[in-house]
């Protein structure tokens, strides 16, 4: 199975040693051309507003859109929750896919930046959410389930064959989100 | 389910998140702006671009807390901001100002030429400079969760960040094929502590994050740097003292994705106006890279 990673800008090579270790052929993803083949997609952490411009400036948008539509399970991980949502608070949705609307750095600046275990639904273990100047959901939309929260809020989300988290599974070598993204290819 | 901030996880992902991206130095809100709106993955706050402190001498310090105040308003990229090497009451400022990562930089004036940082102190999280391995674990080992090679801050010439990300690597490439036995002696010789030897011999890279920074001007810079190895780049006078800020910034930040490319590197590297004027090394009267211990 060939693992997609959306390689712009941010923790990418984490999200392609996880897929890896998940026993898939993680593929960096660049330019339009090399979506061809792949069957998921991480989107990875990073810079939202970096990775939405290049993403802009190199004809990613519409191809990644269509893909999605045809079913491709995509993962994103903070900024690609944030990226993947159809509303973000004070600026601009790049992808719209997922019927949620985030609100940026929510969780506040670095020195609030913190880790804390979670519940996943669907993943046995206790997953280590490391939650890095975190996006939060404002809203969530019918069709979205919650598949873990914390303090309250929803921090991981599945909405078909797409699925989001807060925080970043791949910093801590989580596997069983990439799992369960693999199981949906 | 408690929350546990300060973690070094914590200040290390955050290194993990600006990788492949460029940080850019800025000295008002409205660069940090353009600089956003190029594509910086963050943002640099100071009082002068290194190639300003360079020309125009005297006590370089850090940044008035209201131009950072300025800049943090202005941008949602993390900002960044510079303390003088041991100054540890203006990185405790810094940290009140709720800046995202504190550099203890050698492009200011050092304030203490035996002690560096105490990092572990505190919560926000530190990037440091080097020149070989033996500098950079020992940053690590006072607690910095991200490493950069020095390079010339303020020359516009990539040669001595190069010689200090190669001096780097190969270093770490000897780590790996050391005996166990040796590690404790390679330990001595390189000043740093054995565990953190161990885990380069063990590992074959450094434990953070590592940029490159001090002399990157064009595309091509930022590139190079990216294809010998490093996480990404801080760009310092390269954008601002270019003749087209925006434009540098953008090509920079597009170099740095596409860096094994050299169709899109060719492409970017078009009608950019002239770079930052640059300096040749052996003219210099202050080498900034000797600050540090």
């Amino acid at each position: 199975m060939k693992a997609g990673v959306l390689a712009l800008q941010g923790d990418f090579r984490e999200h392609a040693h996880v897929f890896a270790e998940a026993g898939a052929t993680p593929v960096e993803v660049r330019l339009p051309a090399d979506l061809d083949g792949v069957d998921c997609l991480a989107i990875p952490g990073g810079e939202s507003t970096t990775i939405g411009k290049l993403a802009r400036a190199y004809g990613l948008v519409d191809p990644i859109r269509e893909r999605a539509r045809a079913g491709m399970p995509i993962l994103g991980t903070c900024a690609g929750m944030i990226v993947l949502a159809r509303e973000v608070e004070g600026g601009e949705a790049l992808f719209g896919l997922m019927d949620i609307s985030v609100r940026r750095n929510a969780y506040g600046r670095q020195v609030d930046s913190f880790e804390a275990d979670l519940d996943v639904r669907g993943i046995e273990h206790r997953v280590r959410g490391v939650f890095i100047r975190a996006p939060w959901i404002e809203r969530i939309g019918d069709g979205v389930a919650v598949l873990a929260e914390f303090e309250g809020r929803p921090v991981v989300l599945e909405q078909g064959n797409l699925l989001a988290t807060s925080f970043h599974p791949e910093l801590v070598r989580e596997t069983g989100l990439h799992e369960y993204l693999l199981r949906k290819a | 389910m408690q929350r546990e901030t300060g973690t070094f996880t914590v200040k290390s992902g955050l290194a993990e998140m600006l990788k492949g991206g460029v940080i850019m130095d800025v000295t008002t809100a409205e660069q940090a702006k353009i600089a956003e709106d190029a594509g910086a993955c963050a943002v640099m706050a100071l009082e002068r671009v290194p190639a300003d402190i360079r020309k125009e001498g005297g006590v370089a310090r850090m940044a008035d807390p209201t131009k950072i105040e300025e800049i943090k308003a202005a941008v949602s990229v993390p900002v960044m901001a510079k303390a003088r090497i041991g100054h540890f009451v203006e990185a405790q400022v810094l940290q009140a100002l709720g800046v995202d990562y504190i550099d203890e930089s050698e492009v200011l004036t050092p304030a203490d030429e035996e002690y560096h940082i105490d990092k572990w102190a505190f919560t926000v999280p530190f990037v440091c400079g080097c020149r070989n391995l033996g500098e950079a674990l020992r940053r690590i080992a006072e607690g910095a969760a991200m490493i950069r090679t020095k390079g010339e801050a303020g020359t516009g010439n990539v040669v001595e960040a190069v010689r200090h990300e190669r001096a780097l690597l190969s270093q770490i490439a000897e780590c790996t094929q050391l005996r166990p036995e040796q590690h404790v002696t390679k330990a001595k010789e390189l000043g740093a502590p054995v565990e953190l030897v161990r885990m380069v011999a063990e590992t074959g890279r450094l434990p953070v994050v590592n940029f490159s920074a001090g002399g990157i001007a064009t595309p091509a810079d930022a590139a190079l740097m990216m294809q010998l190895g490093v996480d990404g780049v801080f760009v310092g006078s390269g954008i601002f003292k270019s003749e087209e800020p925006a434009t540098m910034a953008r090509a920079i930040v597009e170099a740095t994705t596409h860096f094994q490319d050299p169709d899109v590197l060719a492409k970017v590297s078009h009608g950019l106006g002239e770079p930052m004027h640059g300096l040749e090394i052996e003219t210099l009267q202050t080498r900034l890279q000797d600050r540090g211990w």
